[in-house]
């Protein structure tokens, strides 16, 4: 078979491709590459090791991974990632895009445009407007729930950057699974019905088996986006005393706020491992489906 | 038996589905709703099976009012134009889910699926899976998934129409005879009317969410109601020709007829099938006169267009017997039905 189906030869075609390359091995491979180096020494953002950096070994990565910090960061993490990414975002996500599913008209659209809009106002503006909702003295909520100088943030610091990150993930896991329920096609979801299956029943009978793909690509995306999440530092800069200091903050922490440049990075290389064992366990799981339900018609 | 009082469905736009259709369907009857795209009848079915809820009216069966009934409550199964089947279930599973559902025991389950699947000639694809099936098959699953459960009633929703030709006539035999045996009333849309004539105790016609017009198909096909039923039914359209009564004549497309008996002077339209017309090669009293312009070859016979100063009358002729395009033919009436109103006259 011909592969130069362009007639461009080998010199030119490397030619178009080069650019693209370059950039990428300038602000991509090199970066990661230098933040493995730095993970090896004890690079600092002032004083003498930022002058002149000596190599450590893998000195950064046993004290990070016998840091309390570290280890209570790293479970603050599951719990969010849990918590706002597959619990709260696909959770609620898919409720919603199951309810609208048979809904049309003003009340659908007015749902998605709400939900949406959650999703593409510029973090930023998110941070104070949800500063403003729980703000302890003037916040939105507590003059709702009549109650006065309660603080959410410094209370439940957890909880509310969990809820936040719902809120503000949510439409694109509905939007996905609502996409995906338009595959289902009607007659299915009617002969469970007839069959005298209950919503539960048909939703393990018939949606997810038919959306199971839609659903993993969803977790995967989302549980990475949500562990490599900096929004919340926003909101609680990781306190009070780190008990809302998920990884992203803490390597912020450790790395320009403590100037331990070289722990830092070493932290990140391991949520880079992190992300990668993740991401592998889902493909894992989408290959072996696949190749369950796509053997050949006879 | 099922029967249905004042049913009416009117959807959100305003669009009057069923419009107060009562029926009685018999217990053990093979029931064809027949009817153009967008006349109500697969609308009629589902509001049968429960999946679309009356405006107002009232559906019985067995005497039990079921209109606030969910589906599922029905006891009633439903297959579906595409079989609906559930791809990452196995044949057994799939023919089998009804009765998961109803929490019988797993190998008993096996046992009612293989027991249905060797009576529809299944038994060797219970371990496939939906895509590794033909349509044929797929189509039997889908009937075996039906009979399974033992229903009080059939819901077919153009059970053939995803088959090709040659396939959909064994089907059709198929699916007749295994109606007789279970002898489970069975009530099956069709846009077909030559499947609808071939399968049904029964026909009811609609259009526009009224039934025009209810019978046996033997009725149906030798005194449709209305023109609109003689022109929808039979695989040739029927010849509607204007005509006028006007002194004990009819005159009809250059043809001057004798007028039935007590039919009073006035306009009418005049019905006759094409296989009912005779084509000759000369001029007859009361034969309609014209030139032949298409000849459409349908096997057996010919479909011949003769085109007469007003109109096209066609008529079928026996293989070999076709003229000539060009040549002036006549068609001789051997059977024909009267309309005034859109009513049919009794002659």
């Amino acid at each position: 078979m011909n592969t130069d189906a362009a007639g461009l030869g080998r010199a030119r075609a490397a030619g178009f491709v080069l650019p693209a390359l370059v950039l990428i091995g300038v602000f991509l491979v090199f970066p990661a590459l230098w933040t493995i180096y730095l993970g090896l020494t004890d690079y600092r953002l002032t004083g003498l090791a930022a002058a002149d950096p000596q190599v450590v070994g893998l000195g950064n990565y046993t004290r990070a991974l016998t840091d309390p910090r570290f280890l209570s960061s790293l479970w603050l993490t599951v719990v969010y990632v849990g918590g706002s990414a597959i619990l709260g975002q696909a959770g609620l996500g898919f409720t919603l895009a199951w309810l609208l599913r048979t809904r049309a008209g003003p009340l659908r659209r007015a749902v998605e445009g709400v939900v949406l809009l959650s999703w593409i106002l510029p973090s930023t503006v998110v941070g104070f407007l949800w500063f403003a909702l729980l703000d302890r003295d003037d916040g939105t909520l507590n003059a709702l729930l009549h109650t006065p100088g309660l603080g959410w943030l410094l209370d439940y610091p957890l909880l509310s950057i969990v809820v936040f990150n719902v809120w503000r993930g949510t439409a694109f896991s509905m939007m996905l699974y609502a996409a995906a329920l338009e595959n289902v096609p009607p007659s299915h979801l009617e002969t469970a019905r007839l069959a005298g299956a209950s919503v539960p029943q048909q939703l393990r009978d018939v949606v997810f088996p038919l959306i199971r793909r839609h659903v993993l690509t969803n977790l995967l995306l989302i549980s990475l986006w949500t562990f490599n999440d900096f929004t919340p530092f926003v909101l609680t800069g990781g306190g009070p005393e780190g008990r809302s200091e998920i990884l992203p903050v803490y390597v912020y922490n450790i790395a320009l706020k403590g100037g331990e440049l070289g722990v830092g990075a070493a932290v990140s290389f391991l949520i880079l491992l992190i992300n990668l064992v993740f991401a592998l366990a889902y493909l894992r799981l989408l290959r072996g489906r696949r190749r369950a339900a796509g053997r050949p018609p006879a | 038996m099922i029967s249905l009082h004042g049913l009416t469905k009117v959807f959100a736009g305003g669009v009057r589905a069923l419009d107060a259709l009562d029926l009685t369907i018999a217990d053990g009857e093979f029931f064809a709703l027949l009817g153009p795209s967008g006349c109500g009848k697969t609308t009629l079915l589902r509001t049968i099976a429960g999946l679309e809820t009356p405006t107002s009216g009232s559906v019985r069966i067995n005497a039990t009012d079921v209109t606030a009934l969910p589906p599922g409550r029905r006891d009633v199964a439903m297959v579906f134009q595409d079989y609906a089947l559930f791809p990452h279930m196995t044949v057994s599973e799939n023919i089998a889910y009804p009765l998961r559902i109803r929490k019988v025991p797993r190998l008993e389950r096996a046992a009612k699926a293989a027991e249905v699947a060797r009576r529809l000639s299944l038994p060797d694809l219970l371990h496939r899976r939906p895509a590794q099936l033909s349509g044929g098959q797929q189509q039997r699953v889908a009937l075996a998934r039906a009979i399974a459960c033992h229903p009080t009633a059939f819901l077919f929703d153009e059970p053939l129409s995803n088959l090709d030709a040659r396939l959909r006539l064994e089907a059709r035999t198929f699916l007749k005879r295994l109606q007789r045996e279970l002898a489970v009333t069975t009530v099956f849309v069709t846009h077909d009317q030559a499947e609808a004539l071939a399968l049904a105790d029964r026909i009811a016609v609609m259009s526009h969410g009224r039934m025009i017009q209810i019978g046996t198909p033997a009725e149906v096909f030798q005194r449709p109601a209305t023109t609109f039923v003689a022109a929808f039914i039979g695989s040739t359209p029927m010849n509607l020709l204007p005509g006028k009564i006007t002194s004990g004549a009819l005159h009809v497309a250059g043809a001057t007829l004798p007028a039935p008996a007590g039919v009073p002077d006035g306009d009418l339209v005049y019905g006759a099938r094409p296989e009912y017309l005779e084509l000759l090669l000369e001029a007859r009293p009361g034969a309609f006169p014209g030139t032949v312009s298409v000849l459409e070859n349908l096997g057996t016979s010919t479909l011949v267009t003769l085109e007469t100063d007003a109109t096209l009358i066609q008529a079928v002729v026996p293989e070999g017997d076709e003229p000539p395009i060009g040549t002036p033919a006549w068609a001789l009436p051997r059977r024909s039905l009267l309309y005034r109103d859109d009513r049919l006259l009794h002659p």
